[in-house]
């Protein structure tokens, strides 16, 4: 039953994710002005992977899941990755 | 036979008889018992084969003889897209997880129902809508579809028949497709009896949990892929138009990414039939328990990674051809780990030849032709010689039809008797076995053949040359078609007036075999306690 | 077959797990072939990239994190029984959603106004990379407004059941389910923001 694993997470804690996510907002469109040639999309990606990652552990608590379920989504992002990065195989050699 | 746990006297006609809900149409079709769901599967499925199967012997009928036979090109060419799409997307994508895991993986692993009733509920209807979608394209739009069943650009976005409506069927099947494969894997984590460890699963069990990942990872890109196709054909948006910044080989690469582990959505299932069956009619354990299972998910996780071997003439890279050439032979490593551990397990086996046994034994040979001529296409060098011939018609349907069909037949046989409690005749169903294999052979080996001296396939015509291997083909079709006749009409009068089959006519050790034939509604009276492996016959009593 | 015996809050999460990646594949597929051409049309994505209203964008980022926060929020006090709150929370996600949608339109319509949509007569003047940029801008923005607008629907349900005591302190799975669902799509924008209206 749910109430045997029931963890609730404090709201302050869900504050400081929701400040951290506003402030790399904020460095995401600064950074974007500034011209670093083809470093800017990978460091978009970069801060943009980090605020999933900042979504994903605190608002939709995989920080607290068990590890089956971390190694599910390990799958799942991995398999994407996968997908996009042979495509690249073809792509990048062409 | 052995009662394993409890039982109470129930119904004889167990989950058929409805009981004080009442019977009709309704209480199937709104039912939410996993096994009704699977029979509503099977019945659709078995109809949808049959007219795939009907069109199919239309296009032999047309090759019969160079030129006009029967047909015309556009007909032709209508007729073999819908033959692939219902074959693949209708009936062996869904056949056998639908239908037979549906029936009896819940029971395989000891629980009352799948984790999401409803939810299955609701996968069927998506089924059907989606295959009224893709049927209904037929006769509404433009015309029927003449793209073939891949839908490749840049035709399928020019052509004026109604590809968007069987794109769409395409979509909601998936869907389906995507909801079965969560329910299945939510239930083996979930809904294990008492003592069901992961190696006492059926190795039907581990087979359907290797396929549901595939199908929860892959199937979204057909989603996507489709839902391009159709708005491409609607707003001209150009994404796979070079003209407009697309690339049409992106589409290829999007189809293949998922097409490709499709295969192994469609083969895997038929591998773990084959595995259940061959020790119970060996009456030996299985040799290489964890081989067969972890090769399933050894096969899942390397399929995702050569679709790239479907495009070798599309004009992708050679380093692209060259890494999934590679990969492809990669791939060959566990299905060759399964044919070597169920060829151990016949070895001094006492090897009863019952139908099921005799469809599970053919399976072995004809998929290794089979997964051998896969080879021979995953090799570059080769493929770029028989590519888009024959020799790939024959290829996928020694992998298809001989692997995942006489998988799917295998497992009629082998579990209909307990899902009605009635045995079909067992002479009828060995000679019906006999005529299908030999009509089979007659006409995909031929094909294999005329590919081999370069027939291209999807045309309604060829060179008087290779009139000799056509008609062999064509008469082939026809032994095959009297084989499926025959075999259909035995299931089904055995399904109806056979003789009881009692609760276990195979002195098979998995759960199912435990219970009443038919199963009552909710499969067990008492909640299982399992203390030893599927294959124990000895523990069970059996041997 | 009784849905009592079968309440398993385990196995509902589970299943919306699974659900989840595959809408993360859904995308991924757009990403596919957004990765594709970028690396093809470097300099028309950038070009294109930045006749996107970085303000709208930035809006709507803020707009998608914070209803994310709170219907995090919502999720915590729902299982501490504080209905009221978990009413007004959720409440503020649904509120979020609609201005979300509003912005949309209105950053679209502008677009379409100028005849830059798929097949448009200024979509067409423009060179391949540009059009596949904005090909794909619609698609992707597109499809992550179906689900805003799914999200939203099924948020609106979890309010009324909120209110009706149907969903409760003991019994909250309905509501966490819906949650990760709407974090998804803020899941998605996160990315959708920097590589489509940032891209220099």
């Amino acid at each position: 039953m749910s109430s045997a694993s029931k963890h609730i997470v404090s709201d302050r804690i869900f504050i400081l994710v929701w400040l951290a996510l506003l402030a790399l907002t904020g460095v995401t469109v600064a950074v974007s002005h500034i011209d670093l040639g083809p470093w800017n999309v990978w460091l978009a990606l970069s801060i943009a992977s980090f605020k999933s990652g900042l979504v994903i552990a605190f608002f939709m608590h995989m920080k607290y899941e068990n590890r089956l379920l971390k190694g599910f989504f390990f799958c799942a992002l991995l398999t994407l990755a996968i997908f996009i990065g042979f495509t690249f195989f073809d792509v990048h050699y062409r | 036979m052995s009662s394993y746990f409890d039982t109470a006297p129930r119904s004889a006609r167990g989950f058929l008889d409805s009981g004080e809900s009442g019977g009709g149409l309704l209480s199937w079709i709104f039912s939410t018992d996993h096994k009704r769901i699977g029979l509503l599967y099977l019945s659709a499925i078995v109809c949808l084969f049959l007219i795939g199967v009907l069109l199919g012997l239309l296009i032999r009928l047309e090759l019969i003889a160079p030129g006009e036979t029967l047909m015309g090109a556009q007909t032709y060419n209508a007729v073999f897209t819908l033959h692939g799409v219902i074959m693949i997307f209708l009936f062996i994508i869904p056949g056998i997880p639908a239908v037979f895991g549906n029936l009896m993986l819940p029971i395989q692993i000891g629980a009352r129902d799948v984790a999401f009733p409803r939810l299955n509920l609701l996968s069927w209807w998506l089924y059907m809508l989606g295959g009224a979608m893709a049927i209904s394209a037929l006769f509404s739009g433009g015309g029927p579809p003449d793209t073939g069943w891949t839908f490749y650009v840049p035709f399928s976005l020019e052509t004026t028949t109604n590809v968007s409506m069987a794109a769409l069927g395409v979509f909601v099947l998936g869907f389906s497709s995507i909801l079965t494969g969560l329910n299945f894997i939510v239930t083996v984590h979930r809904l294990r009896a008492e003592g069901m460890t992961w190696t006492r699963l059926p190795l039907f069990v581990w087979s359907l949990y290797a396929t549901a990942w595939v199908q929860v990872l892959a199937t979204p890109i057909l989603g996507i892929t489709v839902v391009l196709i159709i708005l491409e054909r609607i707003f001209s948006t150009g994404l796979f138009d070079p003209t407009r910044g697309g690339d049409p080989i992106m589409y290829q690469h999007l189809f293949w990414i998922y097409s490709h582990p499709a295969v192994y959505i469609m083969v895997l299932p038929g591998m773990g039939v084959v595995s259940d069956i061959i020790p119970v009619f060996s009456r030996k354990p299985i040799f290489g328990y964890m081989a067969i299972a972890l090769s399933s998910l050894a096969i899942a996780a390397f399929g995702s990674l050569v679709w790239g071997h479907h495009m070798f003439t599309s004009g992708m890279s050679d380093m692209a051809i060259l890494v999934f050439s590679l990969l492809t032979f990669i791939v060959a490593i566990p299905s060759a780990i399964k044919v070597f551990n169920w060829v151990a397990t016949l070895y001094k086996g006492s090897i009863h030849l019952d139908p099921p046994m005799l469809f599970a034994l053919s399976f072995i040979l004809l998929f290794s032709i089979g997964g051998l001529t896969g080879l021979v296409l995953g090799a570059a060098a080769t493929d770029i010689h028989v590519h888009d011939t024959y020799f790939v018609v024959a290829h996928f349907h020694y992998v298809m039809f001989g692997g995942t069909g006489f998988a799917f037949f295998a497992a009629l046989h082998f579990w209909l008797p307990k899902v009605f409690g009635r045995m079909y005749d067992r002479k009828i169903a060995n000679l019906s076995w006999g005529i299908l294999f030999v009509g089979f052979n007659i006409l995909y080996f031929s094909m294999m053949v005329v590919g081999l001296r370069g027939m291209p396939r999807r045309y309604y015509d060829y060179v008087p040359e290779f009139t000799v291997l056509n008609v062999m083909a064509t008469v082939g079709s026809w032994i095959l078609a009297a084989g499926l006749f025959l075999m259909f009409a035995n299931l089904l009068r055995g399904m109806l007036r056979g003789a009881p089959a009692g609760d276990n006519p195979w002195r098979a050790a998995t759960l199912e075999w435990s219970i009443p034939s038919p199963p009552p509604a909710e499969n067990f009276a008492a909640d299982p306690v399992v203390t030893r492996g599927p294959y124990d016959f000895k523990g069970a009593g059996l041997s | 077959m009784s849905e009592a015996a079968h309440k398993d809050y385990t196995g509902a999460k589970l299943g919306m797990w699974l659900f989840l990646f595959t809408e993360l594949i859904l995308f991924g597929g757009l990403f596919i072939l957004y990765a594709v051409y970028l690396h093809r049309y470097p300099a028309e994505f950038a070009a294109a990239g930045s006749e996107l209203n970085e303000v709208f964008g930035a809006a709507n980022t803020l707009l998608l994190l914070s209803s994310s926060l709170a219907i995090a929020l919502a999720t915590s006090a729902i299982q501490r029984g504080a209905k009221g709150r978990t009413l007004w929370l959720v409440g503020a996600t649904i509120a979020s959603a609609l201005i979300f949608m509003v912005n949309k339109y209105v950053e679209w319509s502008a677009k379409i106004g100028h005849g830059l949509y798929p097949d448009g007569p200024a979509m067409l003047e423009r060179p391949p990379g540009e059009i596949a940029f904005f090909s794909l801008y619609y698609i992707t923005t597109g499809l992550h407004g179906l689900h805003v607008l799914i999200g939203g629907a099924l948020l609106v349900w979890v309010w009324l059941r909120v209110a009706a005591d149907a969903i409760h302190a003991e019994d909250y799975v309905a509501l966490e389910n819906s949650g990760l669902y709407w974090h998804l799509v803020d899941l998605v924008w996160i990315f959708i923001f920097p590589l489509y209206y940032l891209i220099i």
